[in-house]
């Protein structure tokens, strides 16, 4: 059975690039576009690897990924982090939050494949 | 011969008696035994000095001449003891509670202890004494001569200037001696007031002895004496009401201000009761010394020869009785007058020329160092030594110079016109605080250049500095300016002339320059504590001593250092003298300590007022105030300084803070803009990346994926593009180097390309518009393009985020003159007020699907209205978004 991957993100050419790269290989890829109701989607959807954008309409990545961490059953679900804002400070922050990973947009394709592949030991 | 002899062995008897009394006196006086010697009799006698030899032989000769005018110089001061409550007791308590040492000190003190003004007095009170001084010089020698005459005739041994030299050398001796035995710090001389105390008994019983002795002895009785003044021409004398008014109030002022008189009135006092004794027993005295005048003088012209001197009837008439023994009393009687006078005069003069010209000059040249050591008394007493000689040696001098005046009397007046300059001055500065230093100056000038241009000068006669054409016609002929008929008022008798208008211009000066100049602080606190003496001193206080004055210390120390440690202080002390308790006796070396305890809060010269004020139980003095009053200013002055320093180091950390906050909010904002830009540009540039590397890397994509994909880079490509052209737009219009290109058009015309210029990016949405031309109808000299920008943001915007079924955006043009409104009101949900207030921010972007633009679209249209010298702004109340441009019909030129 295919690993699952739910992708946050606002942006739609960035949500098509990244569902392209990882449908093909081999992922079942969901993705949700705002921040308002992302942390039940990711609690109902339960995925494999989660792909979580900083800058989201409606609620920051970092109060999704804090609250993610602080219980429900996702204490320990593999997170990805992207920003496209490259300052030291949102690493520190998604370090401290506890995300798994952290990119800087723009990225390699391989480089995204091979984060999502790490973090479910593949 | 024979006389002579005696007379001489007889005057130096008596000059040794006096130098006897006056030793005792002293010793006494050092021993407190002299109780005695603070008898308010003493100090009435005292108070004859003025009687001089002016008096004692002018006095007949005045009335020889005058008839009973030489009265007014007796009712003048008579007049002034009996009013002593108004202003002798005054004069007498503001000397005793500010230590008053001259005339000169007085006005130097009351006026802000002004040193020009007491070398002013003193010059003043020099000139007009050193005449008078000569004068009694002047009686000495002459009486000697008369005796000589009647004696051998022509034994001219004893005569002319040897005398005077004789008797000027003795009094300089005796004065020095008795005078400056030592300092007292009150000015007073026990020895010297208990010897003219002695000379004024002396004379007064030589003249009453003279006058028994003509009225019973030559006349035979009252009733003969009465009638032979009858019958001579003294009866018929009239009297001059303006000159006799003149002179009782010359006489009087006089009585106040001669330095002689002011030394034995106020600072020989020893208790203001005295005055109220010698307010009666003073014009006893004088009345008595002037019963006899007039028979003498009456018996004088019958007896003696014509052409005799009247000066000398009182030596003369008993000579020519053949009473030896009489006319050496009345020898010893003009000798008492003369030399008491001199005495005194020496010592008042010598003070003040001691105090206020020697010493400053002296401390000027030692640099004011020598006024902490002790060899400064000794610098004193030698001053006041060479002072006194000088003094008399100047009336020497003058006698010398001038051959001796005809008439004594004459010269007495001028003398008393010169002195009673002050009297404004002394008056003004005692009764009214706005009497200033300048007003005193002014008037003193003023009134002493007259007394000496119409008075002092002509008094020598012509061709003494005065020629006798000045004299008669004024200097260069110039009239009004004759010294005896200023301003042309001739035929006025000339002493009264002079009198009159030194000072009615001294007092007008005075008055005038003291009402239009300002007071200095030191200068008004000296007035008040003058004009109002009776609030400001109590009684004189006694020496409490002991343990009582040792509670007040303790009060005041605990008022300055703290009550703990003021009493820490004095428990230390109290253990260390060995006594029980708090409280230690007022030892020397205590209050020193105390002193130096105090200095440190409150200044050195404070300190010592204070203990000075409890422990001695005397009133501060004007040196102690002024010390006061210039730590203060001292310290205020440092203070300020010190608060003005405050005030700046406030204002600098308040700049700092200001330009430290404004920097860090530049930086967060700095920050927070390259963030912004940063995520603006790497979201297209992740896309672009993305699918270039899959085109790239992908194999077996189709072509309709390969189609879109390229789009998708290209349409990236784009908004990056687009990106990077708002921001250059926008930091150009921010830096305001934007160039306008200003041009006349049309609002509809401009309106219709906008809508165009929108559609044409038309990303499918449709769009409804409505307008109502007729109001677009209006011309507009702006930088149409700019303005067009402006409209197309609105457009577009309205076009992405209208949320509306059917999005309609209305654009409603108002005309108000010269400014017009373009709104532009959508049906959409609007939005909401939080956004409100920060949608013209840079990066504002709200709405959730993003659709393109990078959130730069109002802030740069917000710029380029400021730049059109209009606004663009949220429309509160409208049920969609709502933005209003208000824009100038014609546009201010490129700002």
């Amino acid at each position: 059975m295919a690993k699952k991957v739910l992708l946050i993100e606002d942006e739609p050419n960035i949500i098509e690039a990244i569902s392209f790269i990882l449908s093909r290989d081999g992922w079942q890829v969901d993705t949700h576009s705002n921040g308002h109701d992302a942390t039940e989607v990711v609690r109902e959807k339960m995925p494999d690897v989660l792909i979580l954008d900083v800058m989201l309409p409606g609620r920051s990545g970092y109060d999704i990924l804090r609250d993610l961490r602080s219980g429900g059953g996702t204490e320990t679900l593999p997170i990805l982090m992207l920003t496209a804002r490259g300052q030291n400070k949102d690493r520190e922050m998604a370090e401290k939050y506890g995300a798994n990973r952290f990119m800087t947009k723009p990225f390699a394709n391989s480089e995204v494949l091979e984060a999502v592949r790490n973090l479910v030991g593949v | 011969m024979g006389a002579l002899n005696a007379l001489i062995a007889v005057c130096l008897s008596y000059v040794a008696l006096l130098f006897l009394v006056a030793f005792f006196a002293e010793r006494s006086a050092m021993r407190g035994r002299g109780g005695w010697l603070r008898s308010p009799l003493v100090y009435t006698l005292s108070l004859s000095i003025y009687c001089t030899a002016w008096t004692f032989y002018g006095a007949v000769g005045y009335a020889a001449r005058s008839g009973l005018e030489y009265l007014t110089i007796y009712i003048g001061p008579s007049l002034v003891m009996v009013g002593w409550w108004w202003i002798l007791r005054k004069l007498v308590r503001i000397g005793r509670s500010q230590r008053i040492t001259s005339v000169a000190d007085l006005i130097s003190s009351r006026f802000g202890k002004s040193n020009l003004l007491a070398v002013c007095v003193t010059i003043l009170a020099v000139i007009s004494a050193t005449p008078y001084i000569a004068l009694q010089l002047q009686s000495v020698t002459l009486s000697f001569a008369v005796f000589a005459e009647a004696g051998g005739g022509g034994q001219t041994v004893y005569t002319g200037e040897s005398t005077a030299l004789w008797v000027a050398m003795g009094l300089s001796l005796f004065t020095v001696v008795f005078g400056t035995r030592n300092l007292d710090a009150n000015e007073r001389h026990h020895g010297v007031v208990m010897a003219i105390a002695v000379e004024a008994v002396v004379k007064l019983f030589a003249l009453l002895a003279v006058g028994v002795f003509v009225v019973w002895g030559i006349s035979g009785g009252v009733s003969e004496t009465l009638n032979r003044i009858d019958a001579s021409q003294l009866g018929q004398w009239q009297v001059n009401g303006g000159r006799w008014a003149g002179l009782i109030m010359l006489s009087a002022a006089a009585f106040l201000c001669l330095p002689r008189m002011f030394q034995v009135l106020v600072v020989e006092n020893d208790d203001e009761g005295h005055l109220r004794t010698a307010s009666w027993a003073f014009p006893l005295y004088v009345m008595l010394m002037s019963l006899f005048v007039v028979p003498i003088a009456v018996v004088g012209l019958d007896l003696l020869p014509e052409g005799s001197n009247p000066d000398l009837f009182v030596l003369t008439v008993p000579l020519s009785q053949g009473q030896q023994g009489l006319a050496m009393l009345s020898f010893l009687g003009g000798f008492s007058s003369a030399t008491s006078m001199v005495i005194v005069a020496a010592i008042a003069l010598s003070t003040m020329v001691s105090n206020h010209i020697v010493m400053p000059i002296f401390l000027r040249m030692t640099g004011g160092s020598a006024s902490v050591s002790g060899d400064v008394r000794h610098v004193v007493l030698l001053s006041r030594r060479v002072s006194i000689t000088a003094v008399v040696m100047l009336g020497y001098i003058y006698y010398r110079l001038t051959g001796g005046g005809e008439a004594l009397a004459a010269i007495g007046l001028v003398s008393f016109a010169g002195v009673a300059q002050v009297l404004p001055a002394m008056l003004g500065g005692i009764f009214w605080r706005g009497a200033t230093r300048l007003g005193a100056l002014a008037g003193l000038s003023v009134g002493f250049v007259i007394w000496l241009y119409a008075l002092f000068l002509p008094s020598f006669g012509p061709g003494f500095i005065l020629s006798e054409a000045a004299l008669l016609n004024g200097p260069f002929g110039i009239d009004w300016l004759r010294p005896q008929a200023l301003f042309g008022i001739a035929g006025m008798d000339p002493l009264v002339h002079a009198l009159l208008w030194s000072m009615m211009l001294n007092s007008v000066a005075f008055f005038t320059v003291s009402v239009m100049t300002f007071p200095s602080p030191l200068e008004r606190l000296q007035g008040a504590q003058f004009v109002n003496v009776f609030q400001h001193s109590g009684g004189p206080r006694s020496w409490s001593g002991g343990v009582a004055q040792s509670e007040d210390l303790m009060i005041m120390a605990q008022r300055i250092l703290g009550a703990a440690e003021a009493r820490a202080l004095f428990q230390r002390e109290a253990a260390r003298q060995g006594l029980r308790g708090d409280l230690p006796e007022p030892s020397p070396d205590f209050l020193e300590n105390l002193e130096r305890e105090l200095s440190g809060s409150v200044g050195g010269a404070t300190a010592h007022a204070m203990v000075g004020q409890i422990v001695g139980g005397m009133s501060v003095s004007v040196e102690d105030l002024m010390a006061v009053a210039d730590e203060t200013a001292q310290m205020m002055e440092y203070s300020n300084r010190l608060e003005a320093q405050s005030r700046e180091v406030t204002r600098t950390a308040r700049q700092l803070r200001e330009a430290n906050s404004k920097l860090t909010r530049l930086s967060v904002q700095k920050d927070a803009f390259l963030s912004q830009i940063s995520h603006e540009l790497r979201t297209p540039m992740t896309s672009i990346r993305a699918f270039s590397e899959i085109l790239r890397d992908s194999d077996g994509l189709s072509g309709n994926e390969l189609n879109k994909y390229a789009s998708i880079i290209h349409d990236e490509a784009l908004r990056l593009t687009r990106l990077l052209d708002d921001l250059l737009d926008l930091s150009v219009l921010e830096n305001g180097q934007v160039n306008l290109n200003l041009r006349h058009g049309h609002l509809g015309d401009l309106l219709d390309r906008s809508v165009a210029a929108a559609a044409a990016s038309d990303d499918g949405r449709r769009l409804r518009l409505t307008r109502d031309t007729a109001t677009e109808a209006l011309s507009l000299h702006t930088d149409l393009d700019r303005l067009s920008q402006v409209f197309i943001n609105l457009i577009a915007n309205a076009r992405k985020y209208c949320d509306a079924d059917q999005p309609t955006l209305e654009i409603r043009v108002t005309d108000h003159g010269d400014l017009l409104w373009v709104d532009f009101v959508d049906n959409g949900s609007g939005i909401s007020t939080d956004a409100q207030d920060v949608i013209f921010e840079k990066f504002a972007r709200i709405g959730e699907p993003r659709v393109g633009g990078a959130g730069l679209g109002l802030a740069i249209s917000r710029q380029i209205m400021q730049r059109l010298g209009g606004e663009i702004t949220y429309l509160r109340g409208e049920s969609g978004a709502a933005f209003r441009v208000s824009l100038p019909r014609a546009a201010m030129a490129a700002q």
